[in-house]
């Protein structure tokens, strides 16, 4: 379809009387092109989106509207009383602090240690290739395997990372027992898995910073640290953006670790001390409670739109300027 | 955490999770076909189950009656098969042709009799003389009329304990004795204080407190639920007696804390961290599948509380959704009959649910010689004798679980008990 524009503007020969019906045709058929086409263009991927994005998001504020109970066929319109309910709900604030704690645990240390790598291997290394794919590696990590792992490191009686401990005279701790010792495990799995593949797309915006800053900066007397932080970080602000605003979507969605951490627990452990969002609403779910779920969901839904927003305007005014 | 493109983020975990679920419960059948009583065509069974059942025998034994007849078994974890076949049920696709159902979850599907082939529909109401009545009478539909499921085990308690542990505590280890320690549950916490007192290094007297709570209430004439399904968990004093000897326990240092069938309760197993732990039959197997290095250190004694209680136990049932119900049928009759029970005890430590079995001398004679040349035959089917049955409501599970994180919030130290037990009140009552 594209190729024909250049014919139809083709302007060398008069048009014939007799071709005069088939140059308004092309005319038509370039304008065609160009305002329909890049519809075309897009209608797979808005097609998929509709099936798998947007009519589950409707769908779900349709279902969180009624009593909806999976093996029941009636469903009762209650209006927002699930909202309500949940808004009165301890367990609802519980998960919602877990995620949250365990969001700020995960992230903050995760993002600055990537930054801190990714500036590491911003410099002409041998190998460079292999110290790249060694920082994805625990990425493409099963998490599974992840959690059966570091569940075992921590371990509370046989554990190595309390035998560790035990050589600086620090007691037995039941990790998965306490709230902030729980949240601690969780996220240190987390950062296990996300470092090295946000310290990679740090690297790919920094390898795009202009050579001659650093080398005037180390010409003006800069240290490491200070080129770090006055010129790498302004001039990626926008992936600093990008990462930080997935990398809470991603926190707000954690469900595997805290899921398999507690062995199946759907709870989060006795106490709830480890239950997040995600986890919540896959309780609900496995008590068939479509309707409650399905308001949780949506609260969720809010929270990220709400968390993205605030890191956005936060990463925005934090810019720095590089005069 | 799941990194989503921000775009895509929007697709929550309501369809996630049911799709999810569905595409894990797979294809039930690739050349399904109405019309399957030609005995010439191809067709496909698949089998779902929570564990290891030992059927793979029994499958190729089915093959030689049936050639034209494919069985494929697949497993989930416990919790995750069952809410597989629920969510199955409820978007009507993916469900297996034969699926087992455990008796915590039994009287979750029962009621729903249309979702499910009528058994005697396919003649299998002949087998009503062999079972105990009331296994029989759990995989009955809500009003009787429809038989939607037919019982593999049953889980008939003993005790298991380390004849090693025992001795270092100055303990008897012969199991007659042992039994003779423990006639009541209170008695076994006294003997649990002796053990405690020896200061066995690395050893509490226990796994965790769920389980043995689990069988008190087990032994009690009516449990979580009476006989109209009301929950009456919450005032019930069995479950109270069982709760506060329970605590008592705790309190008494005898716990190790340990979550049943959690990667370090396994390692416990094998450390011997605790010295008893109790034993529905099924359970002698997983104990020697989960720490097989401890061959000829276990012994099994009576069951505190004097015998009674169940704790488990399967039903295999046909849902609609499968397309060969006469072979589905003639499956499950082979994998329960009596044969097949019979072998499944030695080869796997299930109990039958087939009276006529518990005087077989083949049962009676057996001594499993992992657990020292105990003669398990005989205990469990002593143990079955004395069963005495309990109505088990729609959601058991959910009701044990309450209970279970209320013990072990006491246990971790972050609840006194009685703030534990309102929470438990309050956790039964989000039950619907």
């Amino acid at each position: 379809m594209a190729t024909r524009a250049p014919l139809a503007v083709t302007p060398s020969r008069p048009p014939a009387p007799r071709h005069r019906d088939r140059a308004r045709w092309r005319h038509l058929a370039h304008r065609l092109d160009v305002k329909a086409s890049p519809y075309a263009y897009v209608t797979p991927y808005l097609l998929l989106f509709c099936a798998f994005g947007l009519f589950p998001l409707l769908y779900t504020a349709w279902v969180s509207l009624h009593d909806w109970t999976l093996l029941s066929d009636v469903h009762t319109f209650i209006g927002l009383d699930n909202f309500t309910a949940l808004l009165g709900d301890d367990y609802f604030w519980n998960a919602t602090f877990n995620t949250l704690s365990i969001g700020v645990l995960s992230t903050a240390p995760q993002l600055a240690l990537a930054i801190w790598l990714a500036h590491l291997l911003n410099r002409p290394l041998r190998a460079q290739t292999i110290f790249r794919v060694t920082l994805l590696l625990p990425n493409v990590t099963s998490v599974v395997a992840v959690v059966v792992i570091f569940s075992q490191l921590f371990g509370r009686d046989f554990g190595l990372i309390n035998w560790v401990l035990s050589w600086f005279g620090v007691g037995t701790i039941d990790w998965n027992a306490g709230t902030a010792s729980s949240h601690v495990a969780i996220s240190v799995m987390i950062m296990w898995r996300w470092t090295g593949y946000n310290a990679l797309i740090f690297l790919a915006a920094m390898q795009a910073v202009p050579r001659e800053l650093y080398e005037a900066a180390t010409i003006d007397g800069a240290t490491g640290f200070t080129q770090l932080r006055k010129i790498t970080i302004p001039m990626i602000r926008p992936t600093v953006v990008f990462v930080v605003i997935t990398s809470t979507i991603g926190a707000m969605q954690v469900l595997a670790e805290p899921l398999l951490f507690g062995v199946y627990s759907l709870t989060g452990g006795p106490d709830r001390q480890y239950q997040t969002l995600s986890l919540f609403i896959y309780e609900n779910f496995t008590k068939l409670d479509f309707g409650y779920a399905s308001a949780i969901s949506w609260m969720m839904f809010v929270f990220i739109v709400v968390a993205a927003g605030v890191n956005y305007l936060l990463t925005r005014r934090a810019r720095g300027s590089l005069t | 955490m799941g990194k989503l493109r921000p775009g895509l983020v929007t697709p929550l975990l309501a369809t996630v999770l049911v799709l999810g679920a569905s595409a894990c419960g797979g294809g039930t059948d690739a050349g399904a076909s109405p019309g399957a009583s030609q005995p010439a065509e191809k067709i496909k069974l698949t089998v779902a189950l929570f564990s290891d059942f030992h059927f793979a025998p029994l499958y190729q034994e089915f093959k030689k009656t049936h050639p034209n007849v494919d069985i494929v078994e697949r497993r989930a974890q416990f919790n995750d098969h069952h809410t597989n076949l629920t969510t199955q049920l409820a978007t009507g696709s993916g469900a297996a042709d034969v699926i087992a159902v455990e008796a915590g979850y039994i009287a979750t599907f029962t009621p729903l009799a249309d979702k499910f082939h009528d058994l005697h529909q396919f003649g299998l109401a002949k087998r009503q003389p062999d079972y105990l009545d009331w296994k029989w009478r759990q995989g009955l539909s809500s009003d009787g009329s429809k038989l939607l499921g037919l019982g593999t085990d049953i889980g008939g308690l003993a005790m298991c304990y380390r004849t090693d542990l025992f001795k270092k505590a100055g303990l008897p280890t012969e199991r007659g004795e042992v039994s003779a320690l423990w006639p009541t549950w209170e008695a076994y916490m006294e003997a649990g204080k002796k053990f405690t007192a020896a200061k066995v290094s690395g050893a509490k007297w226990f796994d965790g407190p769920g389980e043995n709570f689990r069988a008190m209430v087990d032994q009690a004439p009516v449990g979580f639920y009476d006989q109209q399904n009301n929950l009456v968990a919450g005032t019930n004093p069995d479950v109270r007696k069982a709760w506060d000897l329970s605590v008592a326990m705790i309190q008494a240092d005898q716990s190790a804390k340990l979550a049943a069938f959690s990667p370090p309760w396994n390692t416990g197993l094998t450390k011997g961290s605790f010295a008893t732990i109790i034993c529905p039959s099924w359970k002698t197997g997983s104990i020697k599948d989960a720490a097989p290095t401890t061959s000829g250190k276990w012994d099994v004694a009576a069951v505190p509380g004097g015998g009674g209680g169940n704790q488990g136990g399967t039903h295999l049932m046909a849902p609609k959704q499968g397309k060969h119900p006469k072979e589905a049928a003639e499956l499950i009759d082979l994998l329960t009959n009596k044969d097949t029970q019979l072998k499944l005890f030695t080869d796997a430590g299930a109990l039958p649910s087939i009276p006529a079995l518990y005087d077989d001398p083949t049962i009676t004679s057996f001594v499993n010689p992992f657990f020292n040349d105990a003669p398990t035959g005989k205990i469990f089917t002593d143990a079955a004798k004395a069963l005495k049955p309990q109505h088990v409501g729609p959601k058991a599970g959910d009701v044990l679980t309450a209970f279970g994180n209320g013990l072990q919030r006491i246990e971790q130290g972050s609840q006194a008990p009685e703030e534990a037990w309102q929470q438990v009140l309050k956790d039964l009552g989000r039950i619907k």
